[in-house]
């Protein structure tokens, strides 16, 4: 061990440090069990807790009041049929993907610096996925017969559109959010079994112990443990391409003009990482303030975070440019009408906004004293996230507004209740990472002893 | 440190897992074969009448025609229910007295419609015309069953849109000669497919699967 090397861990940089100097595997492991098995700073976490509740419960209102009246109380109509519901929708599925590429690519890659971020990052794939599902039932308007959409025999005689890439989304987000669920547990069993073996309680010990299914930490346990995490590493991969690829076919296999496009796909994906890096950072930096981690969740961390909203950031940007330079290219009149009316049309606002915060904004991270500032991350994460989404409301609400018959154009203006159900899933969000927080390691404990023996034999 | 769990959880877990999947497999049975049972969709079940009229009685023994009663069948969507006068024109002769029809006398008597529980119900979001499939060789009990054996009426098919895309998807397994369009007695031949072949052909029968063709 070089202390004075670990030491010198205000500086970033590639050489910079992922963990804090001074840990052993005793030490981490008590670190990351007090947040869930001790008392301290629990008024905190209730408060936090209580608003994201309240959002809840919102939501709740919202979306009963919607299964009693139906659409109507939302402010689609023709020619804007896909409002807020598709516009939240491909924005929490895009957030997911960062947990993904971190849990995933990241580990096939031996990134040692996602360690310490993985885990939370994972929580919050499943959670954006579970507030994504929830958008395209509630628009389907009659929720109850969602189970059409699946191939079983049915007294109808008849299959779901294959052709249709709305049944692929249904594969492709039931898969993603599976692969997600059974990655992120297997990979928290041997810290439920740590848990077990620490709590005081007989409640936490049967229940962590029934959720550890029990592991007991023989080499023959490590040796499966690893086997599956690679395996679902690898069956994970592909999905942080594939299933955003799918959500753009939504549009590009349409006609409207925006949406019927080549680039999509890759556009899409890079967008999702943006957003999903993005959202790891905005809750990342609270995290580690409030449980003080900063040794665990470094600056290096952080700065690498910034790097990769750096790069996916530019090719979102050059997504954005090649739209416009193709819709002026190809001479059609409609494509290029459809980009003239984004940047000067009755929405002019939000396209503008949007280049604000994805593309200007974000280039500030070029410079390292921002990169390396926790606070001014914190407000471009923030602010890269409002992009994404204005991002797919001007995909969705811009491109539908103005078709090709000026006879059918018309605006969309979003009812308190698209704010509501909107707000709330947010609320739903937040609502199970406190939950997630306070009854699971936010630290993958296990990964993290294996850091820190690592650092012990440099 | 004592143990959490007890020795037996060994085996609770190791059935509870590999159970699952039988339980999941059972249930989805269950789901299916209710939903297909008479209990959701009472085919063969008789309905109660106002008056219990038996087809069985008119068209199996007195071997009263359809069209007698059923007038529009040949014209209209509906097939049409007959109005109190069109029992009458027996009734009014024959078995006057009987107490089993004071209702329908009743009926003719203060001119209000006798109120028939329906035993046949299409959805709303369906349309259906009887005209057309009677004209192109679909024959009453091909749909409706045996009538000539039913005291009260009972529906012999669910209606289901897969058993409608039955035979619209394969229309020769059904369709019988014109002649024998209002024949309760018809039987299908063993050569029905080659037979059914022949009068697709002649009558310029269309598989008609398109979604609009029901759904208007």
């Amino acid at each position: 061990m070089e202390p004075e090397g670990l030491q010198s861990s205000a500086a970033a940089g590639h050489g910079a440090p992922i963990l804090g100097p001074g840990y052993t595997a005793g030490t981490v492991t008590d670190k990351i069990s007090a947040i869930v098995l001790g008392q301290r700073r629990r008024r905190g976490w209730f408060f936090g807790f209580a608003i994201s509740f309240a959002l809840l419960m919102m939501f709740l209102y919202a979306v009963t009041w919607l299964l009693a009246v139906g659409v109507g109380i939302w402010g689609i109509n023709i020619p804007v049929g896909w409002g807020f519901a598709i516009v939240n929708f491909v924005w929490w599925i895009g957030i997911g993907h960062a947990g993904t590429l971190i849990s995933a690519i990241l580990l096939l890659l031996r990134q040692k610096w996602r360690t310490s971020i993985n885990r939370f990052a994972e929580a919050m794939t499943l959670f954006a996925v579970a507030c994504a599902g929830m958008f395209p039932l509630l628009h389907m308007g009659r929720p109850w017969l969602a189970y059409w959409m699946f191939p079983y025999p049915n007294t109808m005689g008849t299959w779901p559109q294959f052709r249709s890439p709305l049944v692929w989304d249904v594969f492709a987000v039931s898969t993603y959010a599976t692969v997600s669920l059974l990655f992120w547990f297997v990979g928290l069993i041997p810290d439920l079994a740590t848990l077990r073996d620490r709590a005081r309680s007989r409640i936490k010990q049967v229940l962590y112990g029934i959720l550890a299914m029990g592991w007991r930490g023989s080499a023959v346990h490590w040796h499966r443990y690893e086997m599956a995490s690679l395996l679902l590493a690898g069956l994970a991969t592909p999905l942080v391409v594939s299933v955003h690829t799918v959500v753009s076919f939504d549009f590009a296999a349409a006609v409207v003009p925006g949406w019927h496009t080549t680039i999509f796909p890759p556009y899409f994906v890079a967008g999702a990482i943006y957003s999903g890096f993005a959202m790891v950072m905005t809750l990342s930096i609270p995290i580690r303030k409030f449980y003080g981690l900063e040794d665990f969740i470094t600056m290096r961390h952080l700065e690498n975070m910034a790097k990769v909203m750096l790069a996916t950031g530019l090719i979102v940007a050059y997504g954005y440019m090649m739209e416009t330079f193709t819709a002026f290219y190809s001479g059609n009149t409609y494509e290029r009408f459809a980009f003239v009316n984004r940047m000067t049309g009755p929405y002019w606002m939000t396209y503008w906004s949007l280049i604000l915060c994805n593309i200007a904004i974000p280039q500030l991270m070029w410079i390292k004293k921002i990169r390396t500032t926790v606070w001014s991350l914190f407000v471009i994460s923030l602010i890269v996230n409002v992009g994404m989404w204005l991002e797919r409301f001007v995909i969705v609400v811009v491109s539908l507004h103005r078709d090709f018959l000026p006879s059918s154009w018309g605006m969309y203006y979003p009812t308190r209740w698209d704010w509501m159900t909107f707000i709330g899933s947010i609320g739903l969000f937040l609502t199970l990472l406190f939950l997630f927080i306070r009854y699971l390691p936010v630290i993958s404990i296990s990964e993290m002893r294996v850091l820190v023996e690592e650092e012990e034999k440099k | 440190m004592p143990q959490i769990f007890r020795h037996s959880t060994n085996l609770i877990s190791r059935l509870s897992i590999y159970g699952s999947a039988f339980i999941i497999a059972a249930l989805g049975y269950v789901v299916y074969a209710v939903s297909g049972s008479s209990y959701m969709t009472d085919v063969n079940v008789a309905r109660d009448q106002p008056v219990p009229f038996s087809h069985k009685h008119h068209v199996g023994e007195l071997g009263v025609d359809c069209r007698y009663c059923h007038t529009s069948v040949e014209e209209s969507s509906f097939a049409g229910l007959p109005p109190t006068q069109t029992c009458m024109t027996c009734h009014s002769q024959i078995w006057t007295k009987a107490p089993i029809l004071e209702p329908v006398r009743a009926s003719y008597r203060d001119d209000k419609s006798i109120e028939w529980t329906r035993v046949n119900a299409l959805p709303d979001f369906v349309y259906f015309n009887h005209s057309i499939h009677v004209a192109k060789g679909v024959g009453c009990t091909t749909c409706h069953g045996p009538m000539q054996e039913m005291p009260l009426t009972w529906a012999a098919n669910t209606l289901q849109m897969s058993w409608c895309l039955g035979c619209h998807r394969e229309p020769e397994k059904y369709v019988r000669p014109k002649e024998y369009v209002f024949s309760v007695t018809y039987e299908a031949p063993a050569n029905q497919v080659e037979l059914g072949r022949k009068l697709v052909k002649e009558y310029k029968i269309r598989s008609l699967t398109d979604c609009s063709t029901c759904h208007r």
